[in-house]
């Protein structure tokens, strides 16, 4: 390659390094008007939504926005059942839908097949399809609670999650856990002490997925548990209420606070998710 | 191993099987057989065959609206999204200084929630409206576009990241050999690139096209389907029909069941149609 065009090449990959720098901004920046406005005089939110905020012509408030915001919808408590649901269904999704899946892929019979097929077909179905009958049984059985929501997810996460495993589980090796079961281990240990640790890299797949879903949901958890045990996102739009304007300060304020914890957990566990969610699609 | 694990049946599937078949199995038979009945609660149920079927169409339009509605919103997602992301896709194989950091950017919008993303974007474009005397609410085809752009925000970063795995798996070789044959950039791109990357072609198209069909919070938060529930999606109009007014149960099951068919009918062809383009590698 002559000098001349390795050059332009190095330019051209600098213009299209600040074309990408630039299109970030964008991405980033509904956040930032939503951060910017949060210290906003409610009233100015509408009115001037693109400019900052200064004390000078009195549209910064400081905090009041979030105080407003936390005491009208009860932020804490919703971030406490929010984190509650969604480590109790991970963990319990993780659990039985891994000895599940593993079980499926190892027996073969008419009964394992017809379940497997039935948690399949149950990826395509919305979730408008059961949620009325759902929402009743669920009453029916007491399981409209923060306790027995967890569950109900374990219902609803078990289509994706035992396929996945199922699927990851077939590529397990056989011998080791032969060679488990010659050393006297039963079914139980074999799986606890051989089989998921091999599985693990699925697991942490399936509980970011089912994370990310079970954090974010609005309806599922709605529909069951009202404004009596309000999750985030139920609390977010509890701030509409009934006919009334909505308090656009509050609003930004918790915005904010909704935002703020995905975003740890986001660069923190950053590698994990990436990987998880492309392998979760390829899989799905 | 198969003999003795198949007795550990109620500790390793039972648990997951009860679960499955309370929340979802039970209730999706209960609902096919709901839509053609009426009833308020589950229990008190009167048989009136497709009567609801009829009446979730021809009563008024608000069924086939949001049917309507969804479809385009779905077809504009669909193309946007997936041209978008599959650009940015290539321009981020490049080996670009920062691209880490450009990948991170992107994708965080995935990861949060409809409600939230809902109320950023209804900010935003009544903040802009504002300067026209004007809001979101005023024209259903605000409402349409704005959910375009917001459901792009989202999933571009998303769709982008299943596209950059697919272009790095592709072989050099491959590059190398279409340079001997001299090749320009666009038959790398449309004899290359594009057949080798067609199995992410088919996930994000599906990915997208069935999120696009079943988009609820979203909508809910940024418009509810104002003005006048014409941009209510199919799955709010559904919601709206049940727990909107009494006596319309039968009717939203009807429409659930509709929905669920259609989803189902649409994830089936497109699996299809794709798989049948993809190349054996």
């Amino acid at each position: 390659m002559s000098a001349q065009s390795l050059s332009r090449k190095r330019q051209g990959s600098g213009a299209l390094a600040v074309f990408m720098a630039l299109l970030c901004l964008l991405f980033l920046l509904p956040i930032l008007i939503v951060l910017m406005n949060s210290f906003k005089g409610k009233f100015f939110i509408s009115t001037l939504p693109f400019s900052l905020p200064s004390a000078a012509d009195g549209t910064f408030v400081g905090l009041a926005n979030y105080f407003e915001g936390v005491r009208l919808t009860g932020f804490f408590d919703a971030f406490g059942y929010s984190l509650f649901i969604t480590v109790f269904s991970v963990g319990l999704i993780v659990l039985m839908t891994s000895m599940t899946g593993w079980f499926l892929a190892r027996v073969n019979t008419k009964g394992t097949k017809a379940i497997y097929l039935l948690l399949v077909f149950s990826m395509v179905v919305p979730f408008q399809m059961v949620m009325f009958t759902m929402s009743k049984v669920a009453n029916m059985l007491h399981l409209d609670n923060p306790v027995g929501i967890v569950f109900v997810y374990l219902g609803f996460g078990a289509g994706l999650s035992t396929f996945m495993f199922t699927g990851f589980a077939r590529f397990v090796p056989r011998e080791i856990e032969e060679a488990a079961h010659i050393d006297g281990c039963g079914p139980v240990r074999t799986y606890f002490s051989v089989v998921f640790p091999v599985l693990k890299p699925t697991a942490i797949t399936v509980a970011i997925l089912n994370a990310m879903w079970i954090w974010n949901d609005y309806l599922l958890p709605y529909l069951l548990l009202g404004s009596k045990y309000k999750t985030i996102p139920i609390a977010v739009q509890y701030l509409r209420g009934g006919y009334g304007s909505v308090d656009m300060g509050a609003m930004m304020a918790m915005l904010v606070l909704a935002i703020v914890p995905i975003v740890i957990f986001y660069l923190t566990c950053q590698k994990y998710i990436i990987k998880g969610v492309i392998a979760g699609a390829v899989k799905g | 191993m198969q003999k003795t694990l198949r007795k550990y049946f109620p500790l390793f599937v039972l648990p997951t099987l009860i679960a499955f078949a309370v929340v979802f199995l039970i209730p999706f038979l209960m609902g096919i057989y709901l839509s053609f009945t009426e009833f308020t609660t589950v229990t008190n149920s009167r048989w009136v065959g497709l009567q609801n079927y009829v009446t979730a169409f021809t009563t008024n339009r608000e069924f086939l609206n949001a049917l309507w509605f969804t479809v385009k919103f779905a077809a504009v997602s669909v193309v946007s999204i997936n041209v978008i992301g599959f650009l940015m896709a290539s321009l981020l194989t490049r080996g670009i200084r920062g691209t880490n950091v450009f990948r991170t950017v992107f994708f965080l919008p995935n990861l949060i929630g409809g409600i939230v993303l809902g109320w950023i974007w209804q900010m935003i474009f009544n903040g802009i409206l504002y300067h026209y005397e004007m809001t979101l609410t005023y024209s259903p085809s605000f409402g349409f576009w704005g959910l375009v752009i917001l459901m792009n925000w989202q999933m571009i970063g998303y769709m982008m990241i299943i596209y950059i795995a697919g272009i790095q798996a592709i072989p050099g070789e491959l590059y190398d050999a279409a340079d001997v044959d001299g090749a320009g950039p666009w038959q790398k791109l449309t004899r290359v690139t594009l057949p080798m990357v067609m199995p992410s072609i088919t996930i994000c198209t599906f990915l997208t096209l069935t999120n696009s069909f079943k988009l609820f919070d979203q909508n809910l938060a940024l418009t509810a389907g104002a003005p006048s529930k014409k941009t209510a999606m199919l799955a709010l109009d559904i919601y709206n029909t049940f727990y909107g007014r009494n006596g319309w149960e039968g009717v939203g099951q009807a429409k659930a069941v509709v929905f669920f068919l259609l989803v189902a009918l649409l994830a089936f062809l497109q699996l299809r149609i794709t798989r049948r383009r993809e190349v054996d590698q």
